[in-house]
């Protein structure tokens, strides 16, 4: 048997009562953020994470960033040869590694483009300064965010390399 | 003012009547935009609007006048500056000079017209003419174009309006909003008169177009045009800022609560409850006490319907131009027309 038909304006009208007496009674979607917090998930971009051993100042992550806010200065050094009776090798020391989270738009190119796995997105969010130029986080405070950042998840069986 | 025992002289009254003027204006606005606009709109978007100022954010009223009083109150460099400034508080005055005929009990009246029905519905559409002056006024087409929207939506509204008037009108043999409450309280449905007769049960369809054209008059969505966002930024509203957009603010919840006001005074028995109960026959019988329990029942019947303009309001998108007028002059005015004819044929058949 088929239905009687609804008006669609009493439908309407019907939805929105309906929804009205669901927040009345079940609670709101919403959260009063600052008192209560969601959990992001883990993979949200919230913040960029500096690994410094990794990082070999390439300037890759800087050229690719859109809104040139990452900063990178360094000096080539010599380094103690890896095996004993070899010779010293040349690497890039990191003076400065910068991210300027005022300019940042948080599309995670650097983090894509980086080749030697130096950048990992954290899902922490909750950095604002009142100082717009607090938002400059330095290398030591990038590195901190990396006890934020999460396990890479699981690879999904056949991905694994031949 | 004879209840009390004291003779109040004559600007006592007057400062009494101004301060229950604005009782009876703001108050309701206040209700109105805390209940519904904040919270009852909050949560049929499955959220909890405000909740930081007060408890369950019941301060955000205060609030917001605060933030609004200290903005500046920009004028365009090529507005008509007086009538820029005038309009607001011509659309303000509107309100309260609608006000000042509603009846709240037995001796509870600002005025008491013999033609108060003819006097409310013309100075409900003063508010156009402020509206119109603010639009031309702002020098900014969009502004213009929202005030002619206005215009003309109210024009074409106002006619359902008194036309769906008519019928109350004919069936309470009055204009007197008092007797038209009387008449309900004491009217019987076959003989029963615990109910009193309210005009909602004979004139379901003026009611309906009543409440139609009030949510068109007030320009609530689905018929605010007028200040149609994704087209006319805010319409007539567009270049006022500070406390003469709060003006309007007001002027848009508290006519709300007005217009309400007068539906429930011509639809659901205003101040009154059916006589039968307490055994009065006319209003000299009334108690005193009517004085102190009307205003509140008017002010519950009221919110109520109120409720049902804003539940509209919060569940619709809004006309187009040419779907509002047609709805006006090709459906609702043939209909009112008709309403009254039926009323007048079945008052005199009976």
């Amino acid at each position: 048997m088929a239905k009687p038909k609804v008006p669609g304006v009493f439908k309407g009208m019907g939805i929105t009562l309906g929804i009205f007496a669901r927040t009345v009674t079940k609670g709101a979607n919403t959260v009063q953020y600052p008192r209560e917090k969601e959990t992001p998930p883990v993979r949200a971009r919230g913040v960029i994470a500096l690994h410094q051993d990794n990082c070999t100042s390439c300037m890759l992550c800087v050229r690719s960033c859109p809104d040139w806010c990452i900063y990178i200065e360094g000096h080539k050094q010599l380094a103690p040869p890896r095996r004993a009776g070899g010779k010293p090798r040349q690497v890039n020391h990191l003076d400065r590694f910068d991210i300027d989270y005022a300019l940042c738009m948080y599309c995670g190119i650097c983090v894509e483009v980086c080749p030697f796995d130096a950048l990992f997105w954290s899902p922490e969010f909750e950095y604002s300064e009142p100082r717009i130029a607090d938002l400059l986080h330095d290398k030591s405070k990038l590195s901190e965010w990396m006890e934020t950042v999460p396990e890479a998840p699981e690879l999904e069986t056949g991905a694994q390399k031949k | 003012m004879s209840m009390l025992a004291v003779e109040i002289p004559y600007w006592g009254q007057s400062l009494l009547r101004v301060l229950g003027g604005l009782a009876a204006v703001l108050l309701p606005a206040g209700a109105i935009v805390y209940l519904f606009l904040f919270k009852m709109m909050s949560f049929m978007q499955s959220r909890l609007g405000p909740m930081e100022a007060g408890p369950f954010g019941s301060l955000q009223l205060v609030a917001e006048v605060g933030k609004w009083m200290q903005k500046e109150d920009l004028v365009p460099e090529a507005a008509d500056k007086r009538i820029f400034k005038m309009a607001p508080l011509v659309v303000l005055l509107s309100t309260f000079l609608l006000v000042a005929v509603v009846p709240f009990g037995p001796d509870a009246w600002f005025t008491n017209f013999s033609v108060g029905v003819f006097y409310g519905l013309a100075v409900a559409s003063v508010s156009v003419l402020g509206i119109l002056i603010a639009g031309w006024a702002s020098a900014n087409k969009y502004s213009l174009l929202g005030g002619l929207r206005a215009a003309g939506q109210l024009i074409a509204y106002e006619l359902p309006m008194v036309l769906a008037t008519l019928g109350v009108v004919i069936q309470a043999e009055s204009m007197n909003l008092q007797d038209i409450v009387v008449a309900q309280n004491t009217g019987e449905i076959f003989g029963f008169g615990g109910l009193g007769n309210p005009f909602i049960l004979t004139q379901i369809i003026g009611f309906l177009i009543f409440m139609i054209a009030v949510q068109a008059e007030l320009s609530q969505t689905p018929f605010d045009m007028p200040i149609a966002e994704s087209e006319l930024v805010s319409g007539y509203m567009t270049e006022y800022s500070g406390f003469r957009f709060l003006i309007f603010f007001i002027a848009e919840f508290a006519t709300a609560g007005v217009f309400a006001m007068i539906a429930s005074v011509l639809f659901l028995g205003g101040w009154g409850v059916p006589f039968e109960w307490f055994s009065w026959d006319t209003i000299d019988s009334v108690d005193d006490w009517m004085n102190v329990a009307g205003p509140l029942i008017m002010f519950t019947k009221m919110l109520a319907l109120t409720f049902i303009i804003m539940w509209v309001r919060f569940s619709f998108p809004r006309f187009r131009e040419d779907q509002l007028q047609t709805f006006a002059w090709k459906i609702l005015i043939p209909l009112a027309l008709a309403n009254t004819a039926i009323t007048a044929i079945l008052k005199v058949a009976f």
